[in-house]
């Protein structure tokens, strides 16, 4: 069985983003980037499934800038077999996105998409869902648990109000959330083989999707700061201030 | 052109989040989006559909009622939503795991490109949503035919949940798609408020040191009525399960009251809760970056604060 992983290059998740003066974006330039945190726990479950016999070839694909290559590499120096890259230096939007790996998925014939159930960029938390749809394939989203067993993924699925446990037919679409697994480092050795690893290239022209984008964006602006308040000196002081002053208890 | 809010429910009852959602159609209506018309699917939902014709502001509602429907699988419900969407300008949903599981699958059959989370209503087509976590707020327009859009619950009011008289008709369910089956929920058992809908949280960080140390907790939250909630370091550090867990990879909360114990407050903990009115710490570390947005902080040993604090809360609210 082929498991497709695709990898989203963002702004590390340790850098403390800044706002753009013009309100274009967000500073990217001299910035750390990597690997979206939830897409290494998808690369990590693939492995896993391939270590336990489950599947036998796991294909990594990054869309964007050159560098998105890097985080191929990344993916393959964990474990994975070969990479896909779907060239652009456009921002492309989940919608787009989705239609870029239906198509690979439609090529590669893969038994199991596993995605990050968010970007922690853009936070949009979409891409898994809508690939399921337009494939008309079942979905099993926000994943702390999956076992693969004759043709169907029984998921364990972190809600609102605890867990969900689903069962859904194979071939489907899996997104992962942060506690299904730890995800590993790569060793050096496996770094080094990593590098001789294939890197197909391609652009969204030769899939032939449009990727012409939805939305616009206006501006992008800091959060409102929250004033910091007060220090109190004791127990007593704070509730006396939560009952007199903010009214709270 | 009307605007098409899909409720969240249990069957019996609405959700607190379908009220936020209300809020945010409400918006929309006032920008020439039209009626608002809510969609309750679900099996022997009858009571929730007559719960939602009560909401303020709603004209209609849709009732979808069978089987099919009956654990909200992503599959069925995106079908009948898209079915359904040709009568509708507006497509929302709260930005809960309910509404983040099959709304994008709704958009991509639409063939439009969701815009997810939105905390502000500029326009019609515009509006302001969180990126990174919160540490940014992005200002997007929609140039598609049919806006699909997640609702932040935390920073709409709820609508009020009567006074509304709208009607109730009913709509073909659809059928079972067949692809996914629903097995089992694990609800995990306590005498407390959920974590989202709490008027009190109080939380605790990898400083309360052991799930044990928790205890010390439970009696200040049994006397404020509190939900009990944790930091991402106390869940991974295996003190409390991990629907606990608030913060950007946890719940986004947004209660009256929110008090932090032991809690540093990495950022990724503050986008999970900075909007909530008012924010206690308590922290035995005075350069603690959770004192920077706290209302009131105190710098204390966690072990001495917390039954003292027990003890004044009893005083006070005896």
């Amino acid at each position: 069985m082929k498991v497709l992983v695709p990898v989203k290059r963002v702004i590390d998740y340790n850098v403390k983003i800044r706002v753009k003066s013009d309100q274009t974006g967000v500073e990217t330039a001299n910035v750390k980037m990597s690997m979206n945190p939830f897409d290494e726990i998808s690369v990590e479950e693939a492995i896993r499934l391939k270590e336990a016999g489950a599947a036998d070839e796991i294909i990594v694909v990054s869309m964007g800038v050159q560098q998105c290559q890097g985080t191929i590499r990344t993916a393959l120096a964990m474990g994975a077999d070969r990479g896909i890259h779907v060239k652009s230096d456009e921002d492309l939007e989940p919608l787009a996105v989705a239609k870029l790996l239906k198509a690979l998925v439609d090529k590669e014939e893969p038994q199991l998409v596993l995605l990050g159930k968010q970007a922690i960029d853009d936070d949009s938390n979409q891409t898994g869902q809508m690939l399921a749809a337009l494939l008309g394939w079942s979905q099993g989203t926000f994943a702390s648990g999956l076992e693969l067993t004759d043709g169907v993924a029984k998921v364990t699925r972190e809600v609102d109000s605890g867990l969900e446990i689903i069962e859904v037919d194979l071939p489907t679409i899996v997104t992962v959330d942060l506690r299904l697994n730890e995800p590993r480092y790569a060793s050096l050795p496996n770094i080094m083989k990593a590098k001789k690893k294939p890197i197909d290239e391609m652009t969204p022209a030769d899939l032939g999707i449009d990727t012409a984008p939805r939305l616009q964006t206006l501006k992008v602006e800091e959060p409102p700061v929250r004033q910091a308040g007060v220090m109190v000196d004791s127990v007593a002081a704070l509730v006396d201030k939560l009952k007199n002053e903010a009214r709270i208890i | 052109m009307a605007v098409l809010v899909i409720a969240e429910h249990d069957n019996t009852a609405l959700q607190a989040s379908t009220l936020n959602t209300v809020t945010a159609a409400v918006e929309l209506s006032g920008h020439g989006a039209g009626d608002i018309v809510m969609l309750v699917a679900g099996s022997g939902c009858a009571a929730a559909a007559e719960a939602a014709a009560k909401v303020a502001g709603i004209s209609k509602v849709l009732v979808a009622d069978d089987e099919a429907q009956a654990h909200a699988l992503a599959e069925n419900l995106a079908a009948l939503v898209v079915g359904l969407a040709g009568d509708y300008s507006h497509i929302l949903a709260p930005a809960s795991t309910f509404g983040k599981n099959f709304l994008p699958r709704v958009a991509a059959l639409l063939d439009v490109q969701q815009v997810s989370e939105i905390s502000a209503v500029v326009d019609g087509e515009t509006f302001i949503r969180p990126i990174f976590a919160g540490n940014a707020m992005a200002t997007v327009k929609s140039a598609d035919a049919t806006k699909v859009i997640t609702v932040r619950t935390t920073t709409f009011d709820p609508a009020p949940a009567e006074g509304g008289s709208g009607t109730v008709e009913t709509v073909d369910a659809g059928s079972d798609g067949g692809q996914s089956r629903f097995l089992e929920t694990s609800e995990p058992s306590r005498d407390r408020p959920e974590l989202t809908t709490a008027r009190v949280i109080i939380s605790g960080g990898r400083g309360m040191g052991s799930g044990d140390n928790f205890k010390l907790i439970e009696p200040i939250a049994d006397k404020l009525g509190a939900a009990m909630g944790a930091s991402r370091a106390a869940v991974d550090a295996g003190f409390v399960p991990n629907d606990w867990q608030v913060g950007q990879t946890g719940k986004v909360v947004a209660p009256e009251l929110y008090i932090a114990i032991g809690i540093s407050g990495a950022i990724q903990h503050l986008a999970g809760m900075k909007d909530s009115k008012v924010i206690v710490a308590i922290n035995k570390d005075e350069e603690a970056p959770i004192f920077q947005i706290a209302d009131y902080g105190l710098v204390a040993d966690l072990f001495q604060a917390l039954p003292e604090l027990d003890a004044e809360l009893a005083k006070v609210l005896s």
